[in-house]
């Protein structure tokens, strides 16, 4: 609902029309543009790592497999974080657009804590592996394990710092034009970042603990 | 405290080595010396290094290719040498570790710094003309995206003189490019400038789709862009979808080299044919990232000179877009030899056939656009006639290997190199010269010598059919390529032969560079005041020359394909009376500073030095949040200003 609103707040139809010869269109919707195609070029990036990790699978080594390794309960709670923090940047986008700001900040704390609770339960994870003897450089599986995962977190973590950086500016600055669209590019890509998520949730967790 | 990095690194006991190193300080710091003289520092730092305009972007693009165009060849040269010379008994002067460091850089440098800027360049300063906008969707963006690539530049230079390059080949294939047998730092060196300049290329191509897409003047439907925009809009789209399993690719192969993970290596399960086809999935996109611009510029070329519309504009759009979408369904016709089976070579082999269709459609429009039209044999023209005939040839040898049996004989043969060379020279190379040379007066307000440029061609032409068609015969007899030394007397006049070819190539170097210098200095007789030297089609003729940092006082409103032609064919409009004000992009030094933070970093990765790694990484981000802090207030230009430089235009065009 909220990506959906986003998007919607992104795009006028009248100036987006494809081809269309109305001119250059507004700031607002080629950065939101931009930033879309810059959110494909990262899925790509993670599907080549998606890719590594389907072939070398059931590369272990001697080492142990997903099947060990992998606890669908804290998957679970990982997965319910972050779709919830998805959820709360979508309502702070839209409380930040009614220019309702102390809605706006609280959704936007609200998210920080759920991504950050959800880093730390994937670092809590990562910890666990390795006092198992089960690191990245313990066999190809590992490796693409730790990679791909690894990346994502890494993703989030640049995320929480770009909320960080943006709120400090949406309160030092107010919400202005330029602070706004920055905004809408971190509601996309937190959103984006869920999408990684499900697919990772699916091929490594469901896939995996079976 | 150095980490790897000792007195050692430095190759005092080659005096190859040191002595070209020696010529490039020596020649870096007289520039800097004369610089510092002339007191162009302000200057260049206001109007250059810290530009975001994209003519000038575009422009330090391409001197960044021609510049490491003369690197990459020093290398091609250095190697048919010491190939016309190493038969038998003979040693040549190269030995093999040394050799196997300049073919790698040789690939890498042409591809990577050559190719790609001079493209990328090409497309920087032309599309916002021709689009008829004042600049790039995000002009700031576009500085970065510059100075990375020429940071990732920097890095593989400094390779030469401190430690040593990958002997791995131009894609530095695991298990050899593993840690356990390429132990130097070499291929860290590949890799982090590959990994720098990567980011800047998937930056400049996620700028130019949005440009292309979201940022063109009024009236610009898809339709009627010209098909050089066309071809832009292809490669910056596979730029976005190739380079990121680049980055990943090189990603996995670091995370193996520096914290013993096992992707590709042979022992812990990995599988180094995952990074083959990874590298390729890159790799067979990113050749038409190269040739499909090229392909534009000769479209735009073919139809000026012929002064005729471009025949079977549609036809050329589709023909680009067909190529855009195959080219990522090919990419395991460059190892059929992995043994896939033949069902599946069977499928990627038809797919690579099925490319040539597109192709050859594109080459009889060209030819029918030529047909009957008033041919004006210019510069350029000459480059376009000498790709028609050097790319078919080049085409054809590679739909030859298309054939997975045919190419189990020919697999990594010299009769592979020479067809590459055949369509990378025939078609990139020769399409970027002709993009010089086509749009140079645009960007100068002056035209080039037209004798010496005739001569280069001429000189290229020929050179290449010399250096790279024994090679076709010598592979047929069964030499591979990256020898440094063969036992079978029989292919060394063959050899020869390449080196004459190369030496030839090396006077139409020459005669380029002797152009140049020529025409800057008899450049008071041959400006060009009218902006329209060729009497040109596309909207990027239809301002002065050089055009202002604006690009149009006026945004230009189009009605149709060729755009300045159709104006040009009406009686010449009333210069209007008023201009509104518009507001350019400020200058930022953002792109040069991330781009020294990312030499820093990259330095200090390649020798384990991880203090300086860390500095060098706060310092990138600290300029990203300090950027990103303020809000960027553009520059006015006045309506006052706006028509002053209209009138003045207008009169320096009416001959004295």
């Amino acid at each position: 609902m909220s990506a959906q609103a986003g998007v919607a707040d992104l795009a006028p139809p009248e100036a987006t029309r494809a081809g269309s010869g109305a001119g250059p269109a507004p700031v607002r919707i080629v950065v939101g543009y931009g930033f879309w195609i810059f959110l494909l070029s990262d899925i790509i990036l993670f599907s080549a790592l998606f890719a590594t990790y389907a072939v070398l699978r059931g590369q272990t080594a001697g080492g142990p497999s997903g099947h060990e390794l992998f606890g669908l309960r804290h998957a679970g709670i990982e997965t319910l974080c972050l779709l919830f923090s998805s959820y709360t940047c979508g309502l702070g986008i839209l409380a930040l657009g009614r220019r309702r700001m102390s809605a706006f900040y609280l959704c936007c704390a609200l998210t920080f804590l759920l991504g950050a609770t959800f880093l730390s339960l994937e670092l809590s994870e990562f910890a666990g592996l390795l006092a198992r003897g089960a690191g990245p450089s313990r066999s190809a599986f590992l490796s693409a394990f730790f990679s791909l995962v690894g990346l994502h977190g890494a993703h989030v973590t640049v995320g929480l710092l770009w909320l960080i950086f943006l709120v400090a500016q949406t309160a030092y600055r107010g919400p202005l034009d330029y602070v706004r669209r920055r905004l809408l590019c971190f509601s996309l890509f937190w959103h984006a970042l869920d999408i990684v998520w499900v697919a990772l949730l699916t091929l490594v967790y469901l896939m995996g603990a079976r | 405290m150095l980490g790897k990095l000792t007195w050692q690194a430095i190759p005092f006991n080659e005096p190859l080595a040191m002595a070209a190193s020696a010529m490039i300080v020596a020649g870096i710091i007289a520039i800097l010396g004369l610089i510092t003289r002339k007191g162009w520092w302000p200057y260049l730092w206001r109007e250059w290094l810290t530009s975001v305009d994209h003519k000038r972007i575009g422009i330090m693009y391409v001197i960044l290719a021609l510049v490491l165009l003369l690197r990459g060849f020093s290398d091609a040269i250095m190697m048919r040498t010491q190939l016309a010379m190493a038969a038998g008994g003979a040693p040549g002067y190269l030995p093999p570790e040394h050799y196997d460091q300049i073919f790698s850089a040789h690939g890498t440098i042409m591809i990577f710094f050559m190719a790609m800027p001079f493209m990328i360049g090409l497309m920087n300063f032309v599309v916002p003309l021709q689009l008829g906008v004042r600049d790039v969707a995000f002009p700031v963006l576009n500085s970065i995206s510059f100075w990375l690539t020429a940071a990732g530049a920097l890095l593989v230079n400094v390779s030469l003189m401190v430690g040593e390059f990958a002997r791995t080949g131009w894609l530095a294939y695991p298990p050899l490019s593993e840690l356990a047998f390429s132990p130097g730092v070499g291929v860290d060196y590949y890799l982090w400038s590959l990994q720098i300049s990567g980011i800047g290329t998937l930056l400049a191509g996620i700028n130019m789709v949005t440009t292309i897409l979201k940022v063109r003047a009024p009236g610009m439907t898809y339709m009627r862009m010209p098909v050089f925009c066309w071809t832009a809009l292809c490669a910056s789209m596979l730029m976005v979808a190739a380079f990121p399993v680049l980055t990943a690719t090189f990603g996995m192969l670091l995370l193996d080299r520096y914290a013993g993970m096992h992707f590709f290596t042979n022992d812990g399960g990995g599988n180094f044919m995952m990074y083959v086809n990874l590298i390729w999935i890159w790799g067979h996109p990113e050749v038409y990232i190269l040739v499909l611009p090229a392909f534009g510029v000769f479209s735009e070329v073919v139809s000026t000179f012929s002064s005729k519309q471009l025949f079977g504009y549609r036809s050329m759009v589709l023909a680009t877009l067909a190529i855009c979408v195959l080219s990522f369904m090919v990419w395991l016709h460059h190892f059929f030899t992995m043994g896939a089976g033949a069902n599946v070579n069977a499928v990627f082999g038809i797919a690579s056939m099925i490319i040539a269709i597109p192709t050859g459609v594109k080459l009889f429009n060209w030819l029918f656009t030529l047909y009957r039209g008033r041919i004006r044999f210019e510069v350029p023209v000459l480059w376009t006639i000498g790709f028609m005939v050097t790319f078919a040839i080049g085409g054809m040898t590679g739909v030859l290997q298309a054939v997975p049996p045919a190419d189990f004989v020919l697999h990594n043969s010299l009769f592979l190199v020479a067809h590459f060379h055949n369509v990378i020279i025939g078609a990139v190379l020769f399409g970027a010269m002709a993009g010089y040379y086509y749009w140079f007066p645009k960007a100068f307000g002056f035209t080039l010598h037209r004798g010496l440029g005739v001569v280069s061609f001429w000189c290229w032409f020929v050179g290449f059919y010399l250096a790279f068609f024994p090679l076709y015969a010598v592979g047929l007899l069964g030499m591979t390529r990256r020898m440094q030394h063969y036992a079978d007397l029989s292919w060394q006049p063959y050899m020869i032969v390449a080196e004459v070819g190369a030496v030839v190539i090396l006077c139409g170097i020459v005669a380029t560079i002797a152009q140049l210098v020529i025409s800057i200095r008899t450049r008071d007789s041959r400006k060009d005041l009218t902006g329209d030297p060729w009497n040109g089609r596309t909207l990027e003729w239809s301002t002065a020359s050089p055009p202002p940092a604006y690009n149009f006082a006026l945004l230009p409103r189009v009605e149709s394909l060729d755009a300045f032609w159709v104006t040009k064919q009406r009686a010449a409009a009333n210069p209007p009376e008023h201009y509104p004000a518009i507001e350019v992009p400020r200058n930022s030094a953002n792109g040069f500073l991330t781009a020294f933070f990312a030499v820093v970093s990259g330095f200090a990765l390649i020798w384990h030095i991880w203090w300086l790694a860390i500095l060098g990484l706060a310092g990138a981000v600290m300029i990203l949040v300090a950027f990103g802090w303020k809000e960027r207030i553009p520059v006015d230009v006045s309506a006052e200003q706006l028509a002053e430089d209209e009138r003045n235009r207008r009169q320096g065009m009416v001959p004295a």
